[in-house]
């Protein structure tokens, strides 16, 4: 028995890579929330916006990075970071302007908004490729642990080693940090109360004077510096390759909609539910185990519930459980 | 221009691209039928799977983006029918691979009886869970042996249970017709996996059912490519048996050798384009039933019921119609066109690739080819899979050409000049997703509108 060990494997192996994760998700997925509960369809293009978002920051890194342009021991991705959000804000409003806007005035059922949103998904994927091209691309540079394995080790005299990246916590702490931005906002700015009021009721919006295409800019607006940052963070915490964003794109709706589409709160919570979940089902648990049984119950096997590409899955099963069971959501969404 | 008139000539247009292709050498044009007939085989199969994913969105308003799903399943099923059995794989792990599957459907029926019989509480949660862990390592245990058992088996060439050919290891070859006998099976798998589907989904809101069907792809496409014992993963299965003679043979073929020296052919290019020819006319003939079946259903009761249920679900449920079930039915054909599409498709390409599977070719390049050929109409979709699948084809060279042509004025091996020429590949998706914006804002209704 060695409860110590165990923990320290647990946080090293499940708790900091979901939590860096469910951020990164949670941030996709409060981008997802904004424009359904504003805009009222579900954005398909969202996971190759999000590519287009990284990579706008990746070159205005490479270029910060080929000037000597440094902020170590930090990324030089954060400096580049507002730029990347500029630059996808522009994007995400002359995407707009070209193509939602008009089906906005003709008030086109959610169904086209949809189909418009897949012909988006296209052209932005096909212009990061034209761009970038499909393969990996690294950008990460700065310290790469705020605590390494083996100082973790000389410090504590634990078996177990605990590394923390400073991509992980990059992730948390900004989660974090624009979560707090966004929420107060919502909650407390005019232009934020003017947003909910007219996520809650379009009518009675516009019947006491809010401007709705305003609301729709800084919407796109939010959603930019959201899907920027969530890309930027999950390219430097994992790596950047288009169609891997291409297919984060079913996680993060899971995660909108297991916490209830159009609540922002849920986004969050739906996020780290799938994250968790996903990690912990794909992890392979012998360690643990191992540290936490007598020697002679030691598991032969991996004991792994499911092999680490059936991760989609995960997220999936837990999406049809929540939607048969509790079809709003876990906190209360709009059923439209 | 009325409809009547509209459609010929608009078939007409596509078949003339489809010659010139074939026959000049100007532009995009590479004036070789091998080409043209090789664009043609993937359009017939792409047209099999407009015609289902037009029965699902044109006939009922289902928004299926899983069609990649489906396509694979078709896919799988030809290895699982066509290929020869692997010699003592069924002894060694098969049953009890099989065993293990029946032992996790009884787990999941078990905890749906719980679930429906049982009072609700905390007692039945308990139960349910309790039941869902002791089933779910009872059936691991099961699984992994027999899957190790069978993916020992020679893992270089077979490691897999193999198929149903009565011809063995070595003469599956001669039994070809085992792959006509596939593609419905690719269709009823397809189906049975969208009844299962639908029965959980079809309820849902219209994008609820997008995103559930989209996960649904990516689950079988990572079953397909995990699960060695099935069909080898990502190592592949290669040299299917054909429906079709191979050209080696047929230039052996003396009676063959003399009808290619009648007609002045070189025998080489001649058994090429006569197999290629062949899968045209099985392709051609499979679309041809089913655009006749497909018309003759929009115009019975049954299809103008869909169409009333599409148009107005509250009206039609009013009228005493079952929504969910006719749902449920459209659903499962539709799918079941598209898994018939994915067998066809990997006959033709002789093998089973799961790493190939992408959602933006097999789902969403189908929906442009529906929306812009018409959605609601038969013969639109399948306009729309030519013309689309020949532009996906051409606008490589058309991406060429037009690079060749934006970048004449730059200085040679300038690096901007060579990223963009690399770069032509992927104005496919790209000019795809203009294709499908400018359609869905000027001509929602597309080339062939719904009568």
């Amino acid at each position: 028995m060695d409860v110590l060990n165990a923990i320290v494997a647990l946080l090293n192996f499940v708790v900091i890579p979901a939590m860096a994760y469910g951020s990164q998700l949670a941030l996709g997925a409060l981008g997802v929330t904004l424009i359904y509960g504003i805009l009222r369809f579900s954005n398909f293009a969202h996971g190759d916006s999000m590519a287009f978002g990284a990579m706008v920051t990746i070159l205005v890194t490479w270029w910060f990075q080929s000037m000597g342009v440094s902020i170590a021991p930090l990324p030089t991705a954060l400096l580049a970071l507002p730029f990347g959000i500029v630059g996808t804000a522009l994007m995400l409003l002359a995407t707009d302007r070209v193509v939602y806007r008009f089906y906005r005035q003709v008030k086109a059922k959610p169904i086209v908004f949809v189909m418009a949103s897949m012909g988006v998904m296209f052209i932005m994927n096909g212009i990061v490729r034209f761009i970038i091209g499909p393969d990996d691309q690294q950008f990460a540079d700065g310290a790469r642990f705020i605590i390494g394995a083996r100082d973790f080790r000389t410090w504590t005299g634990l078996d177990e080693g605990l590394a923390f990246k400073t991509s992980q916590g990059l992730t948390i702490v900004t989660a974090v940090i624009v979560v707090a931005a966004l929420f107060w906002f919502l909650n407390k700015t005019r232009t934020g109360k003017s947003m909910r009021a007219f996520s809650d009721n379009e009518d009675l919006a516009l019947l006491s004077g809010i401007n709705p295409e305003r609301v729709v800019m800084i919407t796109w607006i939010i959603v930019a510096g959201l899907i920027t940052i969530a890309g930027v963070l999950y390219g430097l915490d994992k790596t950047f390759k288009p169609f891997t964003y291409f297919q984060l794109l079913l996680p993060i709706f899971a995660s909108a909609i297991v916490g209830g589409l159009g609540n922002p709160l849920g986004a969050i919570a739906g996020g780290f539910v799938i994250a968790f979940s996903e990690v912990a089902v794909t992890y392979a648990w012998k360690k643990v185990v191992t540290y936490l049984l007598p020697e002679s119950l030691e598991p032969s096997g991996l004991v792994q519930l499911m092999s680490t590409d059936y991760k989609f899955a995960v997220s999936f099963v837990i999406l049809i459980i929540v939607l048969l069971f509790k079809p709003t959501g876990l906190f209360k969404g709009q059923s439209v | 221009m009325s409809q009547s008139l509209r459609t010929p000539l608009m078939f007409a247009l596509v078949a003339l691209l489809f010659i010139l292709e074939g026959s000049t050498q100007v532009w995009i044009f590479s004036g070789s039928w091998n080409s043209s007939l090789t664009i043609l085989n993937m359009a017939l199969i792409s047209a099999v799977m407009a015609l289902g994913v037009n029965l699902q969105w044109g006939y009922a308003g289902l928004f299926n983006v899983g069609v990649m799903g489906f396509v694979a399943l078709g896919g799988l099923a030809t290895v699982l029918v066509a290929m020869p059995p692997t010699p003592g794989a069924w002894g060694t792990g098969g049953l009890r691979i099989l065993a293990g599957l029946v032992m996790g459907a009884g787990t999941i029926f078990l905890m749906v009886w719980q679930y429906r019989n049982m009072a609700a509480g905390r007692s039945r949660s308990l139960i349910m869970f309790a039941t869902l862990v002791v089933g779910f390592f009872v059936f691991r245990w099961i699984l992994d042996a027999g899957v190790a058992g069978v993916e020992a088996i020679n893992p270089a060439q077979t490691g897999y249970l193999g198929g149903l050919n009565p011809g063995g290891q070595d003469n599956y070859r001669a039994h070809g017709y085992m792959t006509l006998l596939a593609w419905p099976v690719g269709g009823l798998l397809a189906a049975g996996a969208a009844w299962l589907v639908g029965k959980t989904a079809l309820g849902l809101r219209s994008d609820y059912l997008a995103i559930a069907t989209l996960g649904i792809a990516e689950i079988i496409l990572a079953v397909i490519k995990n699960e060695d014992w099935l069909a080898r993963g990502v190592k592949n299965v290669i040299g299917l048996p054909r429906p079709v003679p191979y050209e080696v043979d047929l230039q052996q073929s003396t009676s063959f050798i003399e009808k290619a020296d009648a007609i002045g052919m070189n025998v080489t290019t001649a058994s090429t384009l006569a197999v290629k020819l062949s899968y045209s006319l099985l392709f051609t003939a499979v679309l041809v039933v089913l655009v006749i079946l497909a018309q003759l259903s929009l115009k019975s009761p049954w299809g103008r019921m869909m169409r009333a249920i599409r148009d107005n679900e509250v009206a039609a449920q009013a009228m005493g119609k079952d929504v969910t079930r006719r749902h449920l039915q459209i659903f499962v054909l539709g799918s079941a066109l598209c898994g018939l599409a994915g067998a066809m498709m990997t006959t033709l390409d002789g093998q089973l690739t799961p790493g190939t599977y992408q959602p933006l070719r097999f789902t969403f390049l189908i929906w442009v080819m529906v929306i812009v050929g018409g959605s609601g109409n038969n013969l639109g979709s399948v306009l729309g899979a030519f013309v689309i699948w020949f532009f996906w084809i051409q606008v490589e060279p058309i991406g060429n050409w037009l690079m060749t042509l934006v970048t004449s004025g730059m200085a040679d091996g300038s690096a901007l000049k060579t990223h963009l020429l690399d770069s032509a590949a992927h104005m496919r998706l790209f000019s795809m997703g203009i294709i499908l914006l400018l359609v869905l804002r000027f001509s929602p209704r597309g080339l062939i509108p719904e009568k």
